[in-house]
């Protein structure tokens, strides 16, 4: 029953981790970029949250609201401006802008917000400390559903974006040949404008969800983008949005697996299984070169 | 009146140039046929020409207008289409999600998703179909329907019968035929000299990137054709 719990308990977590991979995953499946701010910018969104918060006392879900249209903006100017014209030079330069991107959000969050461990736990009220007890060993934590069920609905809004409107349908083809896109009339740039948005914004939901479940500070974005990133190579390389839900599932079941095994093996355990994928003939790493060329 | 202007046109691959001073003038509802050995620059001239290689020097002009620094996709708002070789058909998308993303910056005319699905009657029983699954006269029919849909005033064509079934080549030229007949403009590579010379009204021919013989199809011979398309005037020139 103890391991029913931790699958259980996993997979709420994994729906924690698809929403952190999930703009992730959007990015590098249509541009090969690895964006190394993504956790930044989810940190950013929940200090955005934070900061409404503290003028009006109002719940964090509330004031996501108005943080994510802030999100989008950004996101949209963002590539517009740096990601767009790092583009140009190839793959390695955007994996450099990012990270000095990563750097300058930790500053820029550090000298506004100063480097004080914050969490918005408190002002969720009773959502984030509720749960409902199913037998004496299985318990599902409302902030664990609720995560999971947000992430559900994203990825299946995402889905049905790409797959049944017009603007999605442009998206997926500038995905699998940016080239002959233009060609047809696509304006390529747009596109990844418009996807550049969509990721930042859905960074900032996960970030809404890492601020109510646990802490953030300045400099937490890091520790979060490497769950992320698991999710997303363990997922396929955003090769299918579904398919990154369940790599942060899978990576989510083996954190609560090794938790239990030994508590000080959680995270390892994670790893382990992102390295056993990674180094799987099918999964891994021969499709990650084939990505990257 | 000319509907395309190329003005000294240089167009490179890094070091390697591919189109050298390039000028040529097209008239529109002319059919002009562009042919040349392997390596000669077509491709690359038609993929400058539609707004998918950036040219190194010289000027495009288009309707009066100066498209040289033009992106693609606003050349296709302006009427410019480019069928390129190896049909580059979305994979992953089906034959009419294909057409479907074609039709964003579409000219008003007569082609839309429907009138393409009618014109290529083996695409219509295909339409659910994924790209990747079609066979290459399929794929190409369905290319060049995707090409149709922005109602191109100048179509581009780049080897269109490349790896195609004699049938399936004879398919794509009548669907052609009519294509011409409307009136639109035409740049096609051919290397079926006998297949290019029949649907064009001018036929030109590059080696190593440069224009070495342009006529109309009637005032020229096979002969001077062969001779520009291996260079052997030139070579017969030095011996001289």
């Amino acid at each position: 029953m103890i391991w029913v719990n931790d699958v259980v308990q996993g997979i709420l977590l994994g729906g924690f981790y698809g929403l952190l991979a999930c703009g992730l995953a959007l990015m590098f499946g249509l541009m090969r970029i690895i964006n190394l701010a993504h956790g930044d910018l989810a940190v950013l969104g929940a200090y955005l949250i934070f900061l409404l918060l503290e003028h009006w006392h109002v719940s964090p879900f509330l004031g996501l609201l108005p943080v994510l249209p802030v999100m989008l903006g950004l996101g949209y100017l963002l590539q517009r401006t740096i990601l767009e014209r790092s583009l140009r030079s190839g793959l390695l330069v955007p994996l450099l802008t990012t990270f000095g991107l990563s750097i300058v959000i930790q500053n820029l969050l550090q000298q506004s917000f100063s480097p004080d461990v914050q969490s918005l736990g408190a002002s969720a009220g009773s959502v984030a400390t509720a749960s409902w007890q199913i037998t004496s060993q299985l318990s599902i934590s409302a902030i664990g559903a609720l995560t999971l069920g947000v992430a559900v609905l994203i990825f299946g809004g995402l889905q049905l974006y790409l797959s049944r409107t017009s603007s999605g349908r442009r998206m997926r083809a500038t995905a699998q040949d940016p080239d002959t896109a233009e060609l047809v009339g696509i304006d390529s740039r747009a596109v990844y404008a418009r996807a550049t948005a969509i990721a930042v914004a859905i960074a900032a939901i996960g970030g809404m969800f890492l601020a109510i479940r646990s802490d953030f500070y300045p400099y937490s974005g890091p520790t979060h983008l490497i769950f992320a990133f698991e999710a997303v190579v363990i997922g396929g390389l955003g090769s299918s949005l579904w398919g990154t839900l369940a790599g942060g599932i899978v990576l989510g079941v083996a954190q609560t697996i090794g938790g239990q095994i030994n508590p000080e093996y959680p995270v390892l355990a994670g790893h382990l299984v992102f390295l056993l994928v990674l180094l799987s003939p099918r999964g891994g790493i021969l499709n990650l070169r084939r990505a990257m060329a | 009146m000319s509907l395309l202007g190329i003005e000294h046109l240089e167009a490179r691959h890094g070091l390697l140039e591919a189109v050298r001073d390039f000028s040529l003038s097209v008239a529109d509802g002319e059919t002009v046929a562009l042919v040349g050995a392997n390596g000669a620059g077509k491709t690359t001239l038609l993929r400058a020409l539609a707004g998918a290689h950036r040219p190194s020097g010289g000027r495009i002009t288009f309707d009066g207008v100066d498209v040289t620094r033009m992106p693609a996709h606003r050349r296709v708002q302006m009427g410019i289409s480019l069928v390129p070789e190896g049909r580059r058909l979305f994979p992953g998308l089906t034959v009419e999600e294909n057409l479907l993303v074609a039709t964003q910056r579409r000219r008003p005319g007569h082609w839309t998703v429907d009138t393409v699905l009618e014109a290529f009657p083996l695409l219509g029983r295909l339409r659910g179909q994924r790209a990747a699954t079609l066979s290459g006269g399929e794929q190409q029919a369905a290319a060049i329907g995707r090409a149709l849909i922005a109602n191109p005033r100048l179509l581009l064509l780049d080897e269109v019968s490349l790896g195609l079934a004699p049938q399936a080549v004879e398919a794509v030229y009548r669907s052609l035929a009519n294509v011409i007949a409307q009136g639109a403009t035409i740049m096609l590579v051919e290397q079926d000299l006998t297949r290019a010379t029949s649907v064009a009204d001018r036929v030109v021919c590059m080696l190593e990137g440069r224009l070495v013989l342009e006529g109309a199809r009637n005032e020229l011979t096979r002969e001077q054709i062969t001779e520009a398309y291996f260079g052997l005037g030139r070579a017969a020139g030095v011996e001289a």
